[in-house]
């Protein structure tokens, strides 16, 4: 505290002890500080998201034994029927997926923003409560509905949930949040001319939908559907809990590297994995791109018409999703508390004693929350510094767009991947950082990095509305550039880096796929732990722990709502002027 | 400041002191197990407080996975001690020259199966489990099933879709069930039988117990998986019965080994002496009935009835560890493969 006292009076003394020698000095420093950041940043991002990747392309290219055999890995995985019969499982529930997601949540998206319905914020708010939990709860509570002895079997008519019709279910609505926002997003934006038009010329509303609506969220559509179908393809919790015999890729890789230890053909699935995650990349990189060219400064929002019994249609409609996501949820609290399922259904909290179904009991809880609350402070600092140095700093333009270009790629690389890369590129006896596998600082890392491009989104978003001036007038002033961004930037955008560092801790709760390949005994997280009590049979355990991370979830939420509300009162005012 | 200075001193003086004895006090002993997860802790808490200073750190996983890792890290090994994993697999590491050869003290007690033959032994056992059918008889009711009472029962036609077993390659029970199958009925006649077996199968799980948890909880009606599961499940309230079929068992012995080039061979070998001791038998019998010290106590309730004299009379471990890989290759190109079986 006594050094910040006494570095106050610093910039006062600097211009006497620095008299005007070159025109401006203090910018020299600064700018020197700010490209320096820029070159770390650069070569962070190159550490912990190029290198591994390279590393898990050249693993493909090896056996067993370490013995370079070029793409005899890649043929053998399509010459083996059990493996490269995977592929077509792994296409067919992600297009069924897909398709079952998109309307579901298009129609959900539509009530939301083209009609009059009553409790639009509150439905936005359900609809994110997939995101909340690991992707594996949603299987275990799939069991217990559909399964052999689940409350709703007859409703399968015979067929088996195990297998591609639980994976369906689950998968739609594990990635319906994600379609959900996009859809929103790209429904939002309307031009109320165009409406007006069409009606004056005679228009009906089904023709206004296919020629007005449906064009103009064509971008959103096209995203949506890439990010479902990636979705899909690379999840693995789903697949795991509820596949039963019915093989997919991502199931694969974790057979084959955790299973047969065969790294290689695990590098090889891994590539394959990449493939639509890559292609979803670009499409919708080049749909925003074209979305914002939809609207124009001359546009007049859109509002909805009144239309009783629309807007009572969509409210149904609505409900009836908020009953089936919040059910989810219930189903699985409901059956961790029972005490033998299906034949004792009375309540008891014995499912929560842990360590009777894995070693690590508790432990593994709260290796999750402080998994979680690392990433979201080292990410949350990392992220934002990050961005504010690409946004303001005056590096070389190359360097800049390097940076930005390493800053999306995590986006597209599927978790699973990612995990394998580390195993390979930090695990290598060469790598001078291999002290950091079987640490908790390899999960925050990997979990920060897997997730750091919506978060360097938010923040570019949040600085892109400040003005660059308050970094002018500060150089004018002769303030240091890092006491502008302590003092001015950071508390500005507190809201955006409260999103951040709520984003990142939510994630590193739930995600599984990129720290199955990482975690060492005593850093096991609460959701790794979740997918080895339902491999063990302990299901109700595993639907326990499961509740354990959405509670900490919603707590966090509904604490990141109140913290927000009250930063919005205290340094938010300046945007309502 | 001087005070401040001081204080910051003695702190970190003492914090230094602090971490110098624990690490002096301490050793961690890394133990690859596939134990079933309500084991470890008693087993850990009662050598724990036999031997101060050592604490164990499990790594657990099924059978085949702790095995493939083992094989894995053989450059490299992270394991001291592999503290219950089936005998077969350690013979796979032994052919490896992965295990250091030690007689633990009290060695004499143990029964002569209960161990390798050689001297001094690479791997010395614990206890004996074996494939059990977990039978719901609330399911069987509804669906009028008549209770099986043998191997070759299972393969009528009525348990088409009720049967699920533990895949071979990652799970230690599937592979005994297996061997098994293939000593007592010979290869072709093995094969045929499981190819049979494979038509009323609906799911093969990634672990041994999952088969007769999934039969406690009416999943499934019949469950292939281990005795000790299946009589822990109708203790808790499970409608099954646990039946040993009559042609006779597949079974496999869990052992200790010490994993060659440990830095902690002391700790080790205190281990492996412990794990021999008629005081861990005491504890193995609480689970398994068959420990390889003899009379050490009572079965836990509802463990099947002449357990020992059900287990397969002929069964050849270093025949099961010799074919360990054609057997799993054969058998994954056989079931594995059918993915879009409905």
């Amino acid at each position: 505290m006594s050094a910040t006292a006494a570095a106050m009076p610093k910039p006062q003394s600097k211009p006497k002890t620095k008299p005007a020698r070159s025109p401006r000095p203090v910018e020299t420093a600064d700018s020197r500080l700010l490209n320096g950041g820029t070159l770390i940043l650069a070569l962070f991002l190159t550490v912990f998201v190029l290198l591994p990747l390279g590393a898990i392309f050249l693993r493909s290219l090896y056996d067993r034994n370490d013995t370079f055999v070029g793409l005899a890995n890649f043929a053998t995985f399509l010459g083996t029927p059990a493996l490269s019969a995977s592929i077509g499982n792994s296409l067919s529930v992600a297009l069924v997926s897909t398709v079952i997601t998109v309307i579901l949540a298009f129609l959900f998206a539509f009530s939301i923003t083209r009609t009059g319905m009553a409790g639009k914020g509150w439905f936005k708010a359900v609809a994110q409560i997939p995101i909340l939990a690991p992707s594996l709860l949603p299987a275990i509570s799939l069991v217990y509905l559909f399964g052999n002895k689940g409350m709703l079997r007859d409703v399968m008519m015979g067929h088996s949930v195990y297998g591609p019709i639980g994976i369906v279910l689950g998968e739609v609505f594990y990635c319906f949040p994600h379609a959900v926002m996009i859809l929103v997003v790209a429904l939002s934006t309307a031009d109320a001319r165009l409406y007006e038009a069409a009606e004056s010329l005679g228009a009906g509303p089904w023709r206004r939908f296919w020629t007005i609506t449906l064009p103009g969220a064509r971008y959103g559509l096209i995203s949506a559907i890439f990010v479902v179908f990636t979705l899909v393809v690379t999840d693995f919790g789903i697949p795991k809990v509820i596949g039963g015999n019915y093989n997919v890729l991502a199931t694969d890789v974790y057979k084959q590297v955790i299973g047969q230890q065969n790294f290689g053909m695990g590098a090889v699935i891994g590539m394959v994995l990449l493939l639509p995650a890559l292609l979803a990349f670009v499409a919708d990189w080049l749909g925003q791109r074209r979305q914002m060219a939809l609207l124009s400064a001359r546009s007049v929002p859109y509002v909805p018409p009144k239309s009783v019994w629309g807007d009572r249609l969509a409210l149904g409609y609505c409900l009836l999703i908020a009953a089936l996501l919040v059910g989810m949820l219930g189903v699985s609290a409901y059956a961790s508390l029972v005490k033998f399922w299906p034949y004792n259904l009375s309540l008891t909290l014995a499912n929560y004693d842990f360590e009777q179904f894995d070693p690590a009991g508790w432990g593994s809880y709260a290796n999750s929350l402080r998994l979680a609350a690392w990433t979201a402070v080292a990410g949350t600092a990392v992220i934002f510094t990050g961005a504010y140095l690409v946004e303001r700093s005056a590096a070389l333009p190359a360097l800049k767009l390097t940076v930005r270009l390493l800053a999306i790629v995590p986006l597209a690389v599927p978790g699973m991947v990612l995990g394998l890369a580390y195993i390979f590129f930090f695990n290598a006896p060469w790598n001078p950082l291999n002290g950091l596998y079987n640490t908790l600082a390899i999960l925050v890392l990997s979990t920060l990095v897997h997730f750091y491009t919506v978060g360097h989104l938010t923040a570019a978003t949040a600085l892109k509305q400040l003005d660059p001036e308050f970094e002018s007038v500060s150089a004018s002033l002769k303030v240091p550039v890092w006491k502008t961004f302590g003092r001015v930037t950071v508390p500005l955008c507190l809201p955006a880096i409260l999103d951040i560092g709520i984003y990142l801790f939510v994630n590193a709760m739930t995600t599984v796929s990129a720290v199955v390949f990482l975690y060492s005994p005593d850093t096991k997280p609460a959701a790794v732990a979740v997918l080895h009590m339902d491999d063990a049979g302990e299901t109700a355990g595993a639907a326990a722990m499961a509740m354990m991370i959405v509670y900490t979830s919603i707590a966090v939420r509904v604490l990141h709502a109140g913290l927000g509300a009250w930063l919005g009162r205290r340094s938010q005012r300046w945007r309502a002027r | 400041m001087n005070i401040r200075n001081a204080l910051l001193a003695t702190v970190g003086a003492l914090s230094a002191l602090t971490l110098v004895s624990a690490a002096h006090a301490a050793t961690t002993l890394t133990v690859y197990t596939a134990l079933e997860t309500e084991q470890l802790d008693p087993y850990k808490k009662a050598f724990e407080a036999d031997n101060p200073g050592i604490t164990i750190q499990w790594v657990r996983d099924s059978t085949g996975v702790v095995t493939a890792k083992l094989l894995a890290e053989k450059a490299n090994p992270k394991a001291d001690v592999v503290w219950g994993l089936a005998a077969s697999s350690l013979m796979v590491l032994d052919a490896q020259s992965m295990l250091e050869p030690y007689a633990p003290k009290g060695l004499d007690a143990v029964k002569p199966t209960f161990r390798d033959a050689k001297t001094p032994p690479t791997w010395v056992g614990m206890d004996a489990w074996m494939a059990a059918i977990c039978f719901n008889t609330v399911e069987a009711a509804k669906k009028n099933l008549p209770k099986p009472a043998s191997w070759a029962d299972l393969l009528k036609p009525e348990y088409k879709g009720q049967v699920v077993m533990p895949n071979p390659a990652s799970s230690g029970t599937g592979f005994l069930a297996v061997s098994g199958w293939l000593q007592q009925m010979g290869k072709d006649a093995g094969w045929a039988y499981m190819d049979g077996l494979d038509k009323n199968t609906a799911v093969y799980t990634h672990s041994g117990s999952k088969p007769c948890k999934m039969a406690a909880a009416g999943e499934y009606a019949v469950g292939i998986s281990i005795e000790y599961t299946g009589a822990v499940q109708k203790n808790k309230g499970a409608p099954i019965d646990v039946i040993l079929a009559s042609e006779g068992v597949g079974w496999e012995e869990e052992a200790t080994a010490i994993v060659k080039g440990t830095k902690n061979l002391d700790a080790a070998k205190a281990l492996a002496d412990w794990a021999a001791t008629k005081k861990a038998n005491e504890l193995y019998v609480q689970f398994y009935a068959v420990t390889a010290v003899p009379n050490v106590g009572k079965a836990l309730p509802n463990y099947p009835e002449n357990a020992e004299a059900k287990m397969l009379k002929t069964n050849d471990f270093a025949w099961a560890a010799a074919n360990r890989d054609a057997i799993l290759a054969e058998w994954t190109k056989r079931y594995d493969a059918k993915s879009e079986k409905k």
